[in-house]
């Protein structure tokens, strides 16, 4: 296939192009990894841009001083493994008996559940719900309370369904109990769907600020987001953290420091876990 | 409970049989019982005057009080018209980023350079609110972030961003455009992928060339999945993520940030006025619920499948 003129200088605008959309996308991320090893001086006159100036690690010294954001990603940690798991094992106990046809009553739960996607009780409602169940600032809250959501239920009852029956039938054959065929057979076969949704779910689980904050109220049970929120987004960081032997250390590169360190763990991760959600994302759409 | 006349299978046969499903399920069904049914119980608060010490069932009824305090309320037409502009404002500019994404990574023929874009782009995905608003208000600080920092060099006055309410929704809505672009690409790439070679084949022997090829076999053929994200957009356009808003916005832009979500969040948590938000809420959770519903009949209409 011959290419006109046109043709080829659409091709290199468009290469030029996301070209361009790649370094917007990236700056805000290295601009703040840049200015967290900068010295707040050349942070302050604008001398920052795209790479550090007067390298230091003042500003880590600083973070990683601060007993809070031990505690911060300590209970972030809990709350992510605990939770996921906690989430996994009542996501696989709904999406495995629903994805049974023969199943009776199958009918009635999927529209109950279904339902919850389309209304939920609101924000008043959901937090005078945990009120009323003597939750509100108890780790449980966290866990438990959040811990189903129907998209992904949706997402591992259509892959269970796409696993053949004869499978399982021949496994009931040779004398294998219900227990076996969901733990022994259904679940490797569903590897990748597993991944993908404990992924969905720890992912959620790592970055989730909203609830935390609303429902913790002890200083050693909230995760690191919350904390994130008054560091970072209110700019109000502690004053353990602006003293320090050597010099005086303004607010601005501790405040990048503690983005950097905060998403550090993610972006580590991310690219490897990537093709599970695109993968997640597909199977999402078949089922609307 | 006695074992009903079997036919193909009772109930007393089922339970045998499915036994084990049953049991697993009920944690499940539990767990929607407990914390997404019961909390619509509470929904009753939204016609009563509520009180701590009666509790939910023992408060005075109040009927639609708290609705017609809340729709003759300056509030009203204020978060009204703030969630419905920042809606459309992301329709208008949010929704058509990642297509043509799409369409433009799809006519990269390095398949490396194309994998990076796609990495890249889907990055800020898995940054999270909090983390997102933070760099977002670091970087257009008034004092010392990098934006106001260039402004000066150039020459230029500092502007404190975030306190200028004309500037609110333009920073929201770029906010999630760089946020989500990528990752909402994934499923117009998908479909790009899908479209029959053979017909580009047909077209360029037809002598067709590349534009005339983009408007009658590409678009075409993603025309149903753009159908479909709309519909679903219009199903939510309440749903403006009020978990960033409430990040973002303060006393000074609420004249422009203030949504239906974040009006409840303030009246009800930090004010205490339990029955006056909840009202808000149900009204904003029917609103949608109808959005819903007219969204998947235009889905069915338009695109042969819905929801249900």
């Amino acid at each position: 296939m011959t290419e006109s003129r046109g043709e080829k200088l659409f091709y290199r605008f468009n290469y030029v192009f996301l070209t361009l959309l790649m370094i917007i996308v990236l700056f805000p991320v290295l601009y703040v990894l840049s200015a967290s090893f900068s010295s707040p001086d050349a942070v302050v006159s604008g001398r920052v841009i795209l790479f550090p100036v007067e390298p230091t690690l003042d500003a880590y010294k600083a973070v990683f001083r601060e007993p809070t954001i031990w505690l911060g990603y300590a209970n972030t940690l809990f709350y992510t493994v605990a939770g996921t798991l906690v989430s996994m094992v009542l996501t696989i106990c709904g999406a495995y008996s629903l994805s049974k046809r023969r199943l009776k009553g199958r009918k009635a739960i999927n529209l109950m559940i279904s339902f919850t996607l389309v209304f939920n009780a609101g924000i008043i409602p959901i937090y005078m719900n945990f009120r009323s169940l003597d939750l509100l600032d108890t780790r449980s809250a966290i866990i438990f309370g959040f811990a189903i959501s129907t998209f992904n239920v949706i997402i591992l009852r259509t892959f269970f369904q796409s696993v053949p029956e004869e499978l399982e039938e021949a496994a009931r054959i040779d004398g294998a109990s219900e227990a076996t065929i969901l733990l022994q057979i259904m679940l490797p076969l569903s590897k990748a769907a597993l991944a993908t949704v404990t992924l969905f779910y720890a992912v959620g689980r790592w970055n989730g600020y909203f609830w935390a904050m609303v429902l913790l109220r002890s200083e050693d049970k909230v995760p690191l987001q919350v904390l994130l929120n008054r560091l970072v987004v209110q700019m109000k960081p502690s004053d353990s953290m602006m003293v320090t032997d050597s010099s005086y250390l303004i607010a601005e590169t501790v405040i990048y420091a503690t983005i950097v360190v905060a998403v550090l763990p993610m972006m580590l991760f991310y690219p490897f876990i990537q093709k599970y959600f695109v993968h997640g994302v597909m199977i999402g759409s078949i089922k609307g | 409970m006695p074992a009903l006349p079997v036919k193909t299978g009772g109930l007393g046969k089922t339970l045998r049989r499915d036994w084990f499903l049953y049991a697993i399920l009920v944690p499940f069904v539990l767990w929607y019982i407990l914390f997404a049914f019961k909390p619509m119980y509470g929904l009753q608060i939204a016609f009563k005057d509520y009180s701590v010490f009666q509790g939910i069932a023992g408060s005075p009824w109040a009927g639609f009080s708290h609705f017609e305090t809340f729709l003759q309320s300056d509030y009203f037409l204020r978060v009204l018209k703030n969630t419905l502009l920042i809606s459309l404002y992301s329709l208008l500019f949010a929704f058509p980023a990642p297509i043509l994404l799409a369409l433009l990574l799809n006519d990269v023929k390095n398949a490396m350079f194309k994998k990076m874009v796609q990495t890249i782009t889907y990055l800020p995905h898995f940054i999270s609110v909090v983390v997102v608003c933070g760099i977002v208000t670091n970087l257009l600080a008034p004092g010392n972030g990098i934006v106001n920092l260039l402004l000066e060099q150039l020459g230029f006055e500092k502007i404190y961003f975030l306190a200028v309410p004309e500037y609110f929704r333009t920073i929201f809505i770029s906010m999630g455009i760089w946020q989500e672009m990528g990752f909402s690409a994934i499923i117009y790439i998908a479909a790009l992928a899908g479209i029959n070679t053979d017909l580009y084949e047909a077209a360029v022997v037809d002598g067709a060339n590349k534009w005339k090829r983009m408007l009658n076999v590409t678009l075409p053929g993603i025309l149903p999945t753009i159908m479909i994200m709309l519909i679903l957009k219009i199903g939510s356009l309440l749903e403006v993520g009020y978990e960033a808003i409430i990040l973002l916005y303060q006393p000074a832009t609420y004249e422009t940030a203030d949504v239906i979500n974040s009006y409840v969040y303030r009246e009800g948590i930090l004010n205490g006025r339990y029955d006056m938000a909840t009202a808000v809420g149900l009204f904003n959770s029917v609103v949608g619920l109808l959005l819903i519903v007219i969204s998947n009949r235009l889905s069915k209409k338009y695109t042969g499948n819905g929801l249900w």
